[in-house]
């Protein structure tokens, strides 16, 4: 099971601003080991953000997208107290979803 | 001897059933996303085939997407890129790096109410336009902006 993520949501105004951090390896299949072997293509091909349940972001990913991802959004209409739900799944069909609360402004 | 045997067969045989149940659900959620999955857009090798594949060729520039990326990356492995749409309705926001291997990063689709910003890291190969491919209101846009790479981040 991968690492969970890092969530952080603090609230502007209506607006939810939503940093995301994944662990993951992002492997392009293009890359070589110590013994010569290509590494095999291993990349989260989409995530999925919710914000009270209702999904407010489906992205599709390719490998192009960097190591341990960062994924920033924001969200309209959020209150302090709110439910950000966050799921991935990559190519080999792991998956993982974490969740936080919208914080207030501090 | 037999009886250990006998245990470890059992143990296994049990185990063996539980990871195939629990494939089977994967590999029905996995089916699902790859169908959701733009493969022919990811595996498109040139700007004007991914564009197509996003069916957005013709796509007009606007002056309404804001891309912020660095001028100079040192490091393609991490390329902080971040786009701002002020059109209205944005629906879905696609990333695309002129000469990489693969050139569509990402795709985000934001119709179910989030706002037209998204911010990600990509690797880049080498110095690039980076694209912006904007769908709003059912009309493609686009916009780019030249990032120079001192170290290729595709090996």
């Amino acid at each position: 099971m991968a690492e969970p993520m890092k969530i952080r949501a603090t609230l502007q105004g209506d607006v939810a601003d939503v940093r995301i951090l994944m662990m993951h390896p992002m492997e392009t299949g293009q890359r070589k080991d110590a013994k010569g072997q290509i590494v095999p293509l291993h990349f989260i091909q989409s995530v999925v953000v919710t914000h009270n349940g209702k999904t407010v972001l489906d992205t599709q990913w390719s490998q192009a997208v960097s190591r341990n991802p960062f994924l920033g959004l924001r969200i309209k209409g959020a209150k302090a107290g709110d439910k950000i739900g966050v799921t991935w799944t990559d190519n080999t069909g792991d998956k993982r979803t974490d969740e936080a609360t919208v914080a207030a402004p501090s | 001897m037999n009886e250990l045997r006998r245990t470890f067969l059992k143990l296994t045989g049990g185990a063996g059933a539980l990871a195939a149940a629990f494939s089977a659900g994967l590999v029905a959620v996995d089916e699902a996303r790859a169908a959701n999955w733009n493969t022919a857009g990811f595996q498109s090798k040139s700007l004007a085939d991914v564009m197509k594949n996003l069916g957005a060729s013709g796509a007009e520039e606007s002056k309404d997407i804001v891309i912020t990326a660095p001028d100079i990356a040192e490091n393609g492995a991490v390329v902080p890129i971040a786009v701002t749409s002020k059109l209205p309705n944005t629906q879905q926001i696609s990333i695309v790096a002129e000469k990489n291997p693969f050139p569509l990063a990402a795709t985000f689709d934001v119709s179910g109410g989030g706002e037209g910003y998204v911010s990600a890291r990509i690797k880049m190969g080498q110095t690039s336009d980076v694209w912006a491919v904007v769908k709003a209101g059912g009309k493609y846009y686009t916009a780019r902006k030249e990032v120079k790479i001192t170290v290729g981040g595709c090996g």
